[in-house]
Protein backbone atom coordinates (compact mmCIF):
# COMPACT_ATOMS: atom_id res chain seq x y z
CA UNK A 1 0.00 0.00 0.00
CA UNK A 2 2.56 2.42 0.52
CA UNK A 3 4.68 1.48 -2.32
CA UNK A 4 1.35 2.04 -4.83
CA UNK A 5 0.59 5.93 -2.41
CA UNK A 6 4.28 6.47 -3.50
CA UNK A 7 4.14 5.34 -7.09
CA UNK A 8 0.80 7.45 -7.48
CA UNK A 9 1.81 10.81 -5.73
CA UNK A 10 5.27 10.10 -7.97
CA UNK A 11 3.06 9.94 -10.94
CA UNK A 12 1.09 12.68 -10.49
CA UNK A 13 4.18 14.92 -9.59
CA UNK A 14 5.76 13.73 -13.08
CA UNK A 15 2.35 13.76 -14.87
CA UNK A 16 2.16 17.18 -13.73
CA UNK A 17 5.56 18.11 -16.03
CA UNK A 18 4.10 16.07 -19.06
CA UNK A 19 0.90 18.36 -18.52
CA UNK A 20 2.78 21.85 -18.90
CA UNK A 21 4.94 20.30 -21.89
CA UNK A 22 0.98 19.38 -23.03
CA UNK A 23 -0.46 22.22 -22.35
CA UNK A 24 2.63 24.41 -24.83
CA UNK A 25 1.84 22.07 -27.60
CA UNK A 26 -2.12 22.69 -27.25
CA UNK A 27 -1.97 26.36 -27.11
CA UNK A 28 -0.18 26.06 -30.20
CA UNK A 29 -1.78 23.65 -32.33
CA UNK A 30 -5.15 25.05 -31.02
CA UNK A 31 -4.00 28.58 -32.49
CA UNK A 32 -2.46 28.34 -35.38
CA UNK A 33 -2.44 24.34 -36.11
CA UNK A 34 0.95 23.87 -36.06
CA UNK A 35 2.74 20.93 -33.41
CA UNK A 36 6.02 22.73 -32.43
CA UNK A 37 8.65 20.27 -32.30
CA UNK A 38 10.88 23.15 -31.04
CA UNK A 39 8.95 22.92 -27.64
CA UNK A 40 11.34 20.93 -26.27
CA UNK A 41 14.36 22.87 -27.12
CA UNK A 42 13.08 25.75 -26.57
CA UNK A 43 11.97 25.03 -22.64
CA UNK A 44 15.60 23.42 -22.53
CA UNK A 45 17.22 27.16 -23.61
CA UNK A 46 14.85 28.80 -21.14
CA UNK A 47 16.19 26.61 -18.72
CA UNK A 48 19.68 27.27 -19.47
CA UNK A 49 18.66 31.17 -18.82
CA UNK A 50 17.69 30.35 -15.92
CA UNK A 51 20.52 27.94 -14.70
CA UNK A 52 22.78 31.40 -15.40
CA UNK A 53 20.69 33.85 -13.18
CA UNK A 54 20.39 31.33 -10.30
CA UNK A 55 24.50 31.42 -10.88
CA UNK A 56 24.51 35.32 -10.94
CA UNK A 57 22.06 36.42 -7.93
CA UNK A 58 22.20 33.00 -6.13
CA UNK A 59 17.92 33.37 -5.98
CA UNK A 60 15.78 30.97 -7.26
CA UNK A 61 12.90 32.81 -7.21
CA UNK A 62 14.69 35.14 -9.78
CA UNK A 63 15.56 32.34 -12.10
CA UNK A 64 12.09 30.98 -11.74
CA UNK A 65 11.01 34.45 -13.26
CA UNK A 66 13.56 34.89 -15.32
CA UNK A 67 12.77 31.18 -16.76
CA UNK A 68 9.18 32.16 -17.59
CA UNK A 69 9.54 36.04 -18.93
CA UNK A 70 12.29 33.91 -21.23
CA UNK A 71 9.82 31.73 -22.47
CA UNK A 72 7.76 34.60 -23.35
CA UNK A 73 10.18 35.98 -25.46
CA UNK A 74 11.20 33.10 -27.24
CA UNK A 75 7.76 32.04 -28.23
CA UNK A 76 6.84 35.55 -29.18
CA UNK A 77 9.89 36.04 -31.37
CA UNK A 78 9.61 32.07 -32.55
CA UNK A 79 6.13 33.01 -34.29
CA UNK A 80 7.16 36.72 -35.20
CA UNK A 81 10.28 35.94 -37.06
CA UNK A 82 10.23 31.79 -37.98
CA UNK A 83 6.57 30.79 -38.16
CA UNK A 84 4.85 33.93 -39.33
CA UNK A 85 5.93 33.00 -42.81
CA UNK A 86 4.44 29.88 -43.01
CA UNK A 87 1.36 30.09 -41.29
CA UNK A 88 -1.30 29.10 -43.43
CA UNK A 89 1.16 26.91 -45.75
CA UNK A 90 1.53 23.28 -46.21
CA UNK A 91 1.65 21.92 -42.95
CA UNK A 92 5.24 20.06 -43.63
CA UNK A 93 6.66 23.81 -44.25
CA UNK A 94 5.88 24.77 -40.42
CA UNK A 95 6.95 21.05 -39.17
CA UNK A 96 10.30 21.86 -40.78
CA UNK A 97 10.50 25.27 -39.09
CA UNK A 98 9.84 23.95 -35.78
CA UNK A 99 12.59 21.48 -36.42
CA UNK A 100 14.85 23.87 -37.56
CA UNK A 101 14.45 25.48 -34.78
CA UNK A 102 15.02 22.50 -32.62
CA UNK A 103 18.12 22.01 -33.59
CA UNK A 104 19.19 25.37 -34.15
CA UNK A 105 19.01 25.88 -30.45
CA UNK A 106 20.44 22.35 -29.31
CA UNK A 107 23.32 23.76 -31.27
CA UNK A 108 23.20 27.60 -29.89
CA UNK A 109 23.40 25.59 -26.16
CA UNK A 110 25.64 23.43 -26.75
CA UNK A 111 27.97 26.44 -28.31
CA UNK A 112 26.94 29.10 -25.13
CA UNK A 113 26.63 26.67 -22.17
CA UNK A 114 28.77 23.44 -23.36
CA UNK A 115 27.32 20.06 -24.10
CA UNK A 116 28.25 18.20 -20.37
CA UNK A 117 24.85 18.00 -18.47
CA UNK A 118 25.00 20.28 -15.44
CA UNK A 119 23.08 20.25 -12.31
CA UNK A 120 19.93 22.30 -11.55
CA UNK A 121 18.51 23.18 -7.95
CA UNK A 122 14.96 21.93 -6.65
CA UNK A 123 13.07 24.61 -5.72
CA UNK A 124 12.58 22.75 -2.14
CA UNK A 125 14.16 19.89 -0.56
CA UNK A 126 13.94 16.80 -2.88
CA UNK A 127 13.80 14.76 0.58
CA UNK A 128 10.40 12.94 0.82
CA UNK A 129 7.82 14.11 3.56
CA UNK A 130 7.97 12.03 6.60
CA UNK A 131 4.03 10.90 7.25
CA UNK A 132 3.51 8.28 10.57
CA UNK A 133 6.99 7.27 10.84
CA UNK A 134 8.04 6.30 7.30
CA UNK A 135 8.96 8.51 4.65
CA UNK A 136 7.34 9.27 1.12
CA UNK A 137 8.75 9.68 -2.32
CA UNK A 138 6.70 13.04 -2.28
CA UNK A 139 8.96 15.53 -1.51
CA UNK A 140 8.56 19.53 -0.91
CA UNK A 141 9.29 20.07 -4.65
CA UNK A 142 6.70 18.18 -5.59
CA UNK A 143 4.31 19.25 -3.93
CA UNK A 144 5.93 22.75 -5.78
CA UNK A 145 5.86 21.22 -8.87
CA UNK A 146 2.35 20.26 -8.48
CA UNK A 147 0.67 23.58 -7.35
CA UNK A 148 3.18 25.47 -9.89
CA UNK A 149 1.25 23.78 -12.75
CA UNK A 150 -1.82 24.12 -11.21
CA UNK A 151 -1.77 27.52 -10.94
CA UNK A 152 -0.07 28.08 -14.17
CA UNK A 153 -3.34 25.89 -15.62
CA UNK A 154 -5.83 27.42 -14.17
CA UNK A 155 -4.38 31.28 -14.91
CA UNK A 156 -4.32 30.22 -17.93
CA UNK A 157 -8.42 28.88 -18.13
CA UNK A 158 -9.21 31.90 -16.28
CA UNK A 159 -7.67 34.29 -18.88
CA UNK A 160 -9.29 32.50 -21.89
CA UNK A 161 -12.73 32.00 -20.49
CA UNK A 162 -12.44 35.17 -18.32
CA UNK A 163 -11.39 38.26 -20.39
CA UNK A 164 -11.75 39.95 -23.01
CA UNK A 165 -8.38 39.31 -24.65
CA UNK A 166 -8.65 35.60 -23.91
CA UNK A 167 -12.10 35.64 -25.94
CA UNK A 168 -10.59 37.21 -28.30
CA UNK A 169 -7.53 35.05 -28.33
CA UNK A 170 -10.21 31.45 -28.83
CA UNK A 171 -12.35 33.36 -31.74
CA UNK A 172 -8.73 33.83 -33.66
CA UNK A 173 -8.09 30.23 -32.84
CA UNK A 174 -11.70 29.20 -34.05
CA UNK A 175 -12.05 30.83 -37.33
CA UNK A 176 -8.74 34.00 -38.12
CA UNK A 177 -10.74 35.35 -40.99
CA UNK A 178 -14.17 36.03 -39.14
CA UNK A 179 -11.94 37.27 -36.25
CA UNK A 180 -10.45 39.90 -38.44
CA UNK A 181 -13.88 41.13 -39.86
CA UNK A 182 -15.51 41.32 -36.49
CA UNK A 183 -11.96 43.73 -35.57
CA UNK A 184 -9.78 41.07 -34.17
CA UNK A 185 -5.81 41.72 -34.52
CA UNK A 186 -5.33 37.97 -35.46
CA UNK A 187 -1.86 38.51 -35.86
CA UNK A 188 -1.42 39.75 -32.35
CA UNK A 189 -3.19 37.39 -30.98
CA UNK A 190 -0.76 34.41 -32.66
CA UNK A 191 2.28 36.44 -31.30
CA UNK A 192 0.61 36.35 -27.99
CA UNK A 193 -0.64 32.23 -27.88
CA UNK A 194 2.83 31.51 -28.89
CA UNK A 195 4.53 33.70 -25.90
CA UNK A 196 1.72 32.23 -23.69
CA UNK A 197 2.43 28.92 -24.74
CA UNK A 198 6.15 28.85 -24.39
CA UNK A 199 6.22 30.44 -21.22
CA UNK A 200 3.87 27.40 -19.87
CA UNK A 201 6.51 24.47 -21.01
CA UNK A 202 9.46 27.10 -19.62
CA UNK A 203 7.40 26.00 -16.42
CA UNK A 204 7.95 22.64 -17.25
CA UNK A 205 11.59 23.12 -18.11
CA UNK A 206 12.61 24.28 -14.50
CA UNK A 207 10.39 21.87 -12.83
CA UNK A 208 12.10 18.59 -15.09
CA UNK A 209 15.36 19.79 -14.67
CA UNK A 210 16.60 18.43 -11.24
CA UNK A 211 15.96 15.26 -12.41
CA UNK A 212 17.13 15.20 -15.87
CA UNK A 213 20.25 17.63 -15.85
CA UNK A 214 20.75 20.32 -17.79
CA UNK A 215 22.40 19.65 -21.12
CA UNK A 216 21.18 20.65 -24.67
CA UNK A 217 19.49 17.35 -25.39
CA UNK A 218 18.30 16.14 -22.07
CA UNK A 219 14.80 17.68 -22.53
CA UNK A 220 13.94 15.56 -25.72
CA UNK A 221 12.20 12.68 -24.00
CA UNK A 222 10.21 15.34 -21.93
CA UNK A 223 8.83 16.56 -25.88
CA UNK A 224 8.12 12.88 -26.28
CA UNK A 225 5.53 12.67 -22.69
CA UNK A 226 4.51 16.07 -23.58
CA UNK A 227 3.31 14.81 -27.07
CA UNK A 228 1.92 11.98 -25.64
CA UNK A 229 -0.17 13.32 -22.87
CA UNK A 230 -1.42 16.35 -25.56
CA UNK A 231 -2.74 13.20 -27.94
CA UNK A 232 -4.52 11.16 -24.83
CA UNK A 233 -6.66 14.66 -23.98
CA UNK A 234 -7.25 15.63 -27.66
CA UNK A 235 -4.78 17.57 -28.93
CA UNK A 236 -7.66 20.76 -29.02
CA UNK A 237 -8.55 20.75 -25.03
CA UNK A 238 -6.25 22.66 -22.54
CA UNK A 239 -7.85 20.84 -19.98
CA UNK A 240 -7.47 17.36 -21.57
CA UNK A 241 -3.71 18.40 -21.75
CA UNK A 242 -3.74 18.59 -18.06
CA UNK A 243 -5.54 15.31 -17.40
CA UNK A 244 -3.75 13.56 -20.23
CA UNK A 245 -0.36 14.54 -18.41
CA UNK A 246 -1.52 13.49 -15.12
CA UNK A 247 -2.88 10.16 -16.74
CA UNK A 248 0.47 9.25 -18.41
CA UNK A 249 2.30 10.62 -15.38
CA UNK A 250 0.50 7.15 -13.32
CA UNK A 251 0.96 4.63 -16.04
CA UNK A 252 4.51 5.79 -16.41
CA UNK A 253 5.06 5.56 -12.81
CA UNK A 254 3.31 2.40 -11.94
CA UNK A 255 5.04 0.73 -14.44
CA UNK A 256 8.23 1.57 -13.83
CA UNK A 257 7.25 0.84 -10.37
CA UNK A 258 6.25 -2.62 -10.69
CA UNK A 259 7.60 -3.89 -13.44
CA UNK A 260 11.26 -2.44 -14.93
CA UNK A 261 12.03 1.44 -15.80
CA UNK A 262 13.24 -0.34 -18.62
CA UNK A 263 9.51 -0.38 -20.18
CA UNK A 264 8.50 3.42 -19.49
CA UNK A 265 8.76 4.32 -22.98
CA UNK A 266 7.62 1.41 -24.62
CA UNK A 267 4.62 2.16 -21.93
CA UNK A 268 3.96 5.18 -23.48
CA UNK A 269 3.40 4.33 -26.73
CA UNK A 270 1.29 1.82 -26.49
CA UNK A 271 -0.70 4.22 -24.58
CA UNK A 272 -0.74 6.64 -27.43
CA UNK A 273 -1.35 3.84 -29.70
CA UNK A 274 -4.30 2.38 -27.62
CA UNK A 275 -6.25 5.89 -26.99
CA UNK A 276 -5.72 6.56 -30.80
CA UNK A 277 -7.13 3.23 -31.82
CA UNK A 278 -10.12 3.54 -29.19
CA UNK A 279 -10.65 7.14 -29.11
CA UNK A 280 -9.08 9.20 -32.30
CA UNK A 281 -9.57 12.19 -31.15
CA UNK A 282 -8.10 11.82 -27.65
CA UNK A 283 -10.05 11.73 -24.42
CA UNK A 284 -11.60 15.06 -24.64
CA UNK A 285 -12.60 14.89 -28.29
CA UNK A 286 -15.85 16.35 -28.60
CA UNK A 287 -18.69 14.56 -30.70
CA UNK A 288 -19.11 17.27 -33.12
CA UNK A 289 -16.53 17.49 -35.91
CA UNK A 290 -14.75 20.23 -36.47
CA UNK A 291 -13.04 21.94 -39.33
CA UNK A 292 -9.13 22.03 -39.39
CA UNK B 1 -25.78 70.52 -35.67
CA UNK B 2 -22.61 70.93 -38.64
CA UNK B 3 -23.55 68.46 -40.84
CA UNK B 4 -21.03 65.83 -40.52
CA UNK B 5 -18.44 65.29 -43.48
CA UNK B 6 -19.98 62.41 -45.08
CA UNK B 7 -23.31 63.43 -44.65
CA UNK B 8 -24.96 63.78 -47.82
CA UNK B 9 -22.36 61.97 -49.55
CA UNK B 10 -22.25 58.34 -50.57
CA UNK B 11 -20.33 56.25 -47.89
CA UNK B 12 -19.24 53.68 -49.96
CA UNK B 13 -17.75 54.70 -53.28
CA UNK B 14 -16.51 51.23 -55.60
CA UNK B 15 -14.68 52.61 -58.77
CA UNK B 16 -13.63 50.82 -61.62
CA UNK B 17 -12.44 48.16 -59.93
CA UNK B 18 -11.34 44.79 -61.62
CA UNK B 19 -10.19 41.51 -60.19
CA UNK B 20 -8.71 38.75 -62.03
CA UNK B 21 -7.70 35.16 -60.73
CA UNK B 22 -5.19 33.81 -62.87
CA UNK B 23 -6.91 33.57 -66.37
CA UNK B 24 -10.31 34.08 -65.05
CA UNK B 25 -11.95 38.04 -64.88
CA UNK B 26 -13.77 38.12 -61.39
CA UNK B 27 -14.85 41.75 -61.77
CA UNK B 28 -14.19 44.18 -64.51
CA UNK B 29 -14.78 48.41 -64.61
CA UNK B 30 -17.12 47.66 -61.67
CA UNK B 31 -18.49 50.94 -60.29
CA UNK B 32 -21.18 51.68 -57.71
CA UNK B 33 -22.08 54.06 -54.48
CA UNK B 34 -24.16 52.80 -51.38
CA UNK B 35 -25.16 56.35 -49.82
CA UNK B 36 -25.64 56.73 -46.16
CA UNK B 37 -28.87 54.67 -44.71
CA UNK B 38 -29.60 53.13 -48.06
CA UNK B 39 -30.25 49.65 -48.70
CA UNK B 40 -28.75 48.24 -51.73
CA UNK B 41 -28.97 44.94 -53.33
CA UNK B 42 -26.54 43.52 -55.46
CA UNK B 43 -27.74 40.36 -57.54
CA UNK B 44 -27.06 38.05 -60.30
CA UNK B 45 -26.02 34.60 -61.09
CA UNK B 46 -23.44 32.19 -59.50
CA UNK B 47 -19.87 33.27 -60.95
CA UNK B 48 -21.28 36.63 -61.41
CA UNK B 49 -18.45 38.24 -59.03
CA UNK B 50 -20.70 39.00 -56.18
CA UNK B 51 -18.95 38.03 -53.38
CA UNK B 52 -15.74 38.79 -54.75
CA UNK B 53 -17.23 41.86 -54.63
CA UNK B 54 -17.86 41.47 -50.86
CA UNK B 55 -14.00 40.06 -50.49
CA UNK B 56 -12.70 43.32 -52.54
CA UNK B 57 -14.53 46.12 -50.19
CA UNK B 58 -13.35 44.29 -46.41
CA UNK B 59 -9.67 43.48 -47.50
CA UNK B 60 -10.17 40.05 -48.37
CA UNK B 61 -9.07 40.41 -51.77
CA UNK B 62 -6.85 43.13 -53.26
CA UNK B 63 -8.20 44.61 -56.78
CA UNK B 64 -5.97 44.49 -60.04
CA UNK B 65 -7.69 47.67 -60.62
CA UNK B 66 -9.48 50.55 -59.12
CA UNK B 67 -10.33 52.44 -55.96
CA UNK B 68 -12.48 51.56 -53.48
CA UNK B 69 -12.88 54.38 -50.63
CA UNK B 70 -15.29 54.66 -47.24
CA UNK B 71 -16.02 58.11 -46.33
CA UNK B 72 -13.55 59.61 -48.74
CA UNK B 73 -10.60 57.82 -47.81
CA UNK B 74 -9.28 55.01 -49.59
CA UNK B 75 -9.56 51.21 -48.32
CA UNK B 76 -6.89 49.75 -50.47
CA UNK B 77 -4.72 50.12 -47.45
CA UNK B 78 -6.76 49.44 -45.14
CA UNK B 79 -6.34 45.88 -43.14
CA UNK B 80 -9.22 43.86 -42.79
CA UNK B 81 -8.93 43.91 -38.51
CA UNK B 82 -9.24 47.92 -38.96
CA UNK B 83 -12.50 48.01 -41.01
CA UNK B 84 -15.09 47.11 -38.16
CA UNK B 85 -13.21 50.66 -36.27
CA UNK B 86 -14.25 52.43 -39.19
CA UNK B 87 -18.06 51.04 -38.74
CA UNK B 88 -18.03 48.43 -41.70
CA UNK B 89 -19.64 44.92 -40.37
CA UNK B 90 -19.99 42.34 -42.62
CA UNK B 91 -21.58 38.75 -42.27
CA UNK B 92 -20.57 36.05 -44.13
CA UNK B 93 -22.24 33.04 -46.27
CA UNK B 94 -23.37 30.55 -43.88
CA UNK B 95 -23.66 31.69 -40.76
CA UNK B 96 -19.23 32.28 -39.29
CA UNK B 97 -20.03 31.80 -35.77
CA UNK B 98 -17.05 30.36 -33.64
CA UNK B 99 -17.87 26.81 -32.73
CA UNK B 100 -16.47 26.87 -29.85
CA UNK B 101 -17.70 29.82 -27.91
CA UNK B 102 -20.93 30.60 -26.17
CA UNK B 103 -23.58 32.16 -28.87
CA UNK B 104 -23.10 35.29 -26.18
CA UNK B 105 -19.67 35.44 -26.59
CA UNK B 106 -19.63 35.13 -30.56
CA UNK B 107 -21.67 38.68 -30.12
CA UNK B 108 -19.24 40.17 -27.51
CA UNK B 109 -16.46 39.70 -30.00
CA UNK B 110 -18.56 42.36 -32.42
CA UNK B 111 -18.72 44.53 -29.92
CA UNK B 112 -15.63 44.56 -28.85
CA UNK B 113 -14.22 47.34 -31.58
CA UNK B 114 -17.37 50.03 -30.02
CA UNK B 115 -16.24 48.73 -26.45
CA UNK B 116 -12.28 49.90 -27.50
CA UNK B 117 -13.41 53.23 -28.78
CA UNK B 118 -14.82 54.19 -25.04
CA UNK B 119 -12.84 52.22 -22.98
CA UNK B 120 -8.75 52.37 -22.64
CA UNK B 121 -8.23 49.11 -20.52
CA UNK B 122 -9.22 47.31 -23.99
CA UNK B 123 -7.66 49.74 -26.26
CA UNK B 124 -4.06 48.75 -24.03
CA UNK B 125 -5.10 44.98 -24.33
CA UNK B 126 -5.44 44.91 -20.42
CA UNK B 127 -7.80 42.53 -18.88
CA UNK B 128 -11.10 43.73 -18.59
CA UNK B 129 -12.82 45.73 -15.83
CA UNK B 130 -16.13 44.80 -14.48
CA UNK B 131 -17.74 47.89 -16.02
CA UNK B 132 -15.81 47.26 -19.39
CA UNK B 133 -17.58 43.39 -19.20
CA UNK B 134 -20.56 44.15 -17.97
CA UNK B 135 -20.59 46.87 -21.27
CA UNK B 136 -19.64 44.16 -23.33
CA UNK B 137 -22.11 41.94 -22.30
CA UNK B 138 -25.06 44.59 -21.64
CA UNK B 139 -24.09 45.35 -25.67
CA UNK B 140 -24.37 41.90 -27.31
CA UNK B 141 -27.35 40.80 -25.31
CA UNK B 142 -29.16 44.10 -26.24
CA UNK B 143 -28.41 43.61 -30.19
CA UNK B 144 -29.54 39.45 -29.46
CA UNK B 145 -32.90 41.29 -27.83
CA UNK B 146 -33.52 42.82 -31.04
CA UNK B 147 -33.44 39.83 -33.24
CA UNK B 148 -35.48 38.23 -30.27
CA UNK B 149 -32.79 35.64 -29.83
CA UNK B 150 -31.46 36.64 -26.23
CA UNK B 151 -32.73 33.14 -24.90
CA UNK B 152 -30.29 31.81 -26.19
CA UNK B 153 -27.60 33.52 -24.82
CA UNK B 154 -26.02 30.77 -23.22
CA UNK B 155 -26.15 28.15 -25.62
CA UNK B 156 -23.46 26.87 -28.14
CA UNK B 157 -24.41 27.80 -31.54
CA UNK B 158 -24.12 24.35 -33.24
CA UNK B 159 -26.98 23.62 -30.90
CA UNK B 160 -30.13 25.88 -32.25
CA UNK B 161 -31.98 25.77 -35.74
CA UNK B 162 -30.22 27.35 -39.11
CA UNK B 163 -32.53 30.12 -39.02
CA UNK B 164 -31.96 31.19 -35.38
CA UNK B 165 -27.95 31.31 -35.97
CA UNK B 166 -28.07 33.10 -38.77
CA UNK B 167 -30.11 35.79 -36.52
CA UNK B 168 -26.78 35.73 -34.11
CA UNK B 169 -24.75 36.25 -36.90
CA UNK B 170 -26.31 39.00 -38.16
CA UNK B 171 -26.56 40.29 -33.94
CA UNK B 172 -23.03 39.99 -34.14
CA UNK B 173 -22.60 41.65 -37.06
CA UNK B 174 -25.09 44.56 -35.90
CA UNK B 175 -23.84 44.90 -32.00
CA UNK B 176 -20.93 47.17 -33.28
CA UNK B 177 -23.54 49.67 -34.59
CA UNK B 178 -21.87 49.79 -38.04
CA UNK B 179 -22.50 52.33 -40.76
CA UNK B 180 -22.27 50.19 -43.32
CA UNK B 181 -23.10 46.39 -43.16
CA UNK B 182 -22.18 43.62 -45.70
CA UNK B 183 -24.42 40.86 -46.12
CA UNK B 184 -23.97 37.97 -47.40
CA UNK B 185 -26.81 35.98 -48.85
CA UNK B 186 -28.92 36.43 -45.20
CA UNK B 187 -31.84 34.59 -46.39
CA UNK B 188 -29.76 32.13 -47.60
CA UNK B 189 -31.27 28.45 -46.18
CA UNK B 190 -33.91 30.27 -44.41
CA UNK B 191 -37.78 29.31 -45.10
CA UNK B 192 -40.69 32.15 -45.83
CA UNK B 193 -41.13 32.29 -42.56
CA UNK B 194 -37.85 33.56 -41.78
CA UNK B 195 -37.36 35.48 -44.76
CA UNK B 196 -40.31 37.68 -43.43
CA UNK B 197 -39.04 38.11 -40.48
CA UNK B 198 -35.50 39.02 -41.63
CA UNK B 199 -36.96 41.78 -44.14
CA UNK B 200 -38.61 43.30 -41.93
CA UNK B 201 -35.15 43.81 -39.47
CA UNK B 202 -33.50 45.10 -42.28
CA UNK B 203 -35.88 47.92 -42.97
CA UNK B 204 -35.99 48.41 -39.51
CA UNK B 205 -31.98 49.03 -40.23
CA UNK B 206 -33.26 51.63 -42.66
CA UNK B 207 -31.72 55.23 -42.04
CA UNK B 208 -29.87 54.08 -38.91
CA UNK B 209 -26.80 52.59 -41.12
CA UNK B 210 -26.01 52.05 -44.83
CA UNK B 211 -26.84 47.96 -46.43
CA UNK B 212 -25.51 46.00 -48.72
CA UNK B 213 -26.96 42.77 -49.50
CA UNK B 214 -26.37 40.14 -51.86
CA UNK B 215 -28.67 37.62 -52.57
CA UNK B 216 -30.72 35.39 -54.75
CA UNK B 217 -34.20 35.73 -53.68
CA UNK B 218 -35.99 37.94 -55.98
CA UNK B 219 -38.51 38.72 -53.44
CA UNK B 220 -36.72 39.52 -50.89
CA UNK B 221 -34.15 41.93 -52.54
CA UNK B 222 -37.41 44.00 -54.54
CA UNK B 223 -39.13 44.01 -50.98
CA UNK B 224 -36.26 45.57 -49.28
CA UNK B 225 -33.94 47.03 -51.34
CA UNK B 226 -33.77 51.03 -52.09
CA UNK B 227 -31.46 49.86 -54.95
CA UNK B 228 -30.60 47.12 -56.90
CA UNK B 229 -27.32 46.27 -58.92
CA UNK B 230 -26.94 43.54 -61.46
CA UNK B 231 -23.69 42.06 -62.14
CA UNK B 232 -23.07 39.15 -64.78
CA UNK B 233 -19.69 38.24 -65.89
CA UNK B 234 -18.26 40.60 -63.38
CA UNK B 235 -19.74 43.57 -64.91
CA UNK B 236 -22.72 46.04 -63.43
CA UNK B 237 -25.39 45.27 -66.59
CA UNK B 238 -28.07 47.41 -65.03
CA UNK B 239 -29.07 49.38 -61.78
CA UNK B 240 -31.55 51.06 -60.64
CA UNK B 241 -35.17 50.53 -57.82
CA UNK B 242 -36.44 47.29 -57.99
CA UNK B 243 -38.97 48.15 -60.20
CA UNK B 244 -36.82 49.07 -62.85
CA UNK B 245 -34.86 46.69 -62.65
CA UNK B 246 -38.19 43.44 -62.48
CA UNK B 247 -39.36 45.47 -66.01
CA UNK B 248 -35.62 45.32 -67.10
CA UNK B 249 -36.00 42.80 -70.36
CA UNK B 250 -32.46 41.64 -69.87
CA UNK B 251 -32.55 41.33 -66.17
CA UNK B 252 -35.80 39.38 -66.42
CA UNK B 253 -34.46 37.29 -69.10
CA UNK B 254 -31.27 36.28 -67.80
CA UNK B 255 -31.07 36.66 -64.15
CA UNK B 256 -34.41 36.47 -62.62
CA UNK B 257 -34.82 33.21 -64.23
CA UNK B 258 -38.39 34.35 -66.18
CA UNK B 259 -38.06 33.76 -69.85
CA UNK B 260 -39.46 35.62 -72.59
CA UNK B 261 -41.60 33.35 -74.73
CA UNK B 262 -39.19 33.35 -77.61
CA UNK B 263 -36.25 32.21 -75.64
CA UNK B 264 -38.60 29.75 -73.71
CA UNK B 265 -39.61 28.79 -77.30
CA UNK B 266 -36.08 28.82 -78.52
CA UNK B 267 -35.32 26.35 -75.68
CA UNK B 268 -38.00 23.72 -76.19
CA UNK B 269 -37.02 23.16 -79.60
CA UNK B 270 -33.34 23.09 -78.46
CA UNK B 271 -33.64 21.41 -75.89
CA UNK B 272 -35.67 18.13 -75.47
CA UNK B 273 -36.83 17.04 -71.94
CA UNK B 274 -34.96 14.54 -70.33
CA UNK B 275 -35.75 10.85 -70.67
CA UNK B 276 -37.86 11.67 -73.73
CA UNK B 277 -34.60 11.27 -75.77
Amino acid sequence: MHRFLDLTLNGVSSGMIYAAVALALVLIWRATRIVNFAQGAMLMFTTFIASWAIDRTGSYVVGFVVALAAGLVIGAIAERVLVRPVEGGPPLNAVIVTLGLLVLLEALAGMIWGNIPRSFPPAFTIRGFDVGGSRLLFSPFDLFTVGAVLVVAVGLGLFFTRTNLGLRLRASAFDPEVSRLLGVRVSRMLTLGWALAAAAGSLAGVLVAPAVELGPTNFDVVLVYGFTAAVLGGLDSPTGAVTGGVVLGLVLSYVSGYESSALVPLASLVLLIAVLMVRPGGLFSHAAARRV
Amino acid sequence: MLPREESGESTLRVVDVAVRFGGLTALSGVSLDVAPGEIVGVIGPNGAGKTTLFNVVCGFVRPDAGEISWRGHSLARVRTHRLAGLGIARTLQGVGLFPGLSVLENVMIGAEPRARARFATTLLGLPRSDRDERALRAAALAALGRLDVAEVASRAPGTLPYPVQKRVALARALVAEPALLLLDEPASGLGSADMKGLAEVIAELKGDMAVMLVEHHMDFVTGVCDRVVVLDFGRVIATGSPAEIQADPRVLEAYLGFETSERAAEREIREPEPGRA
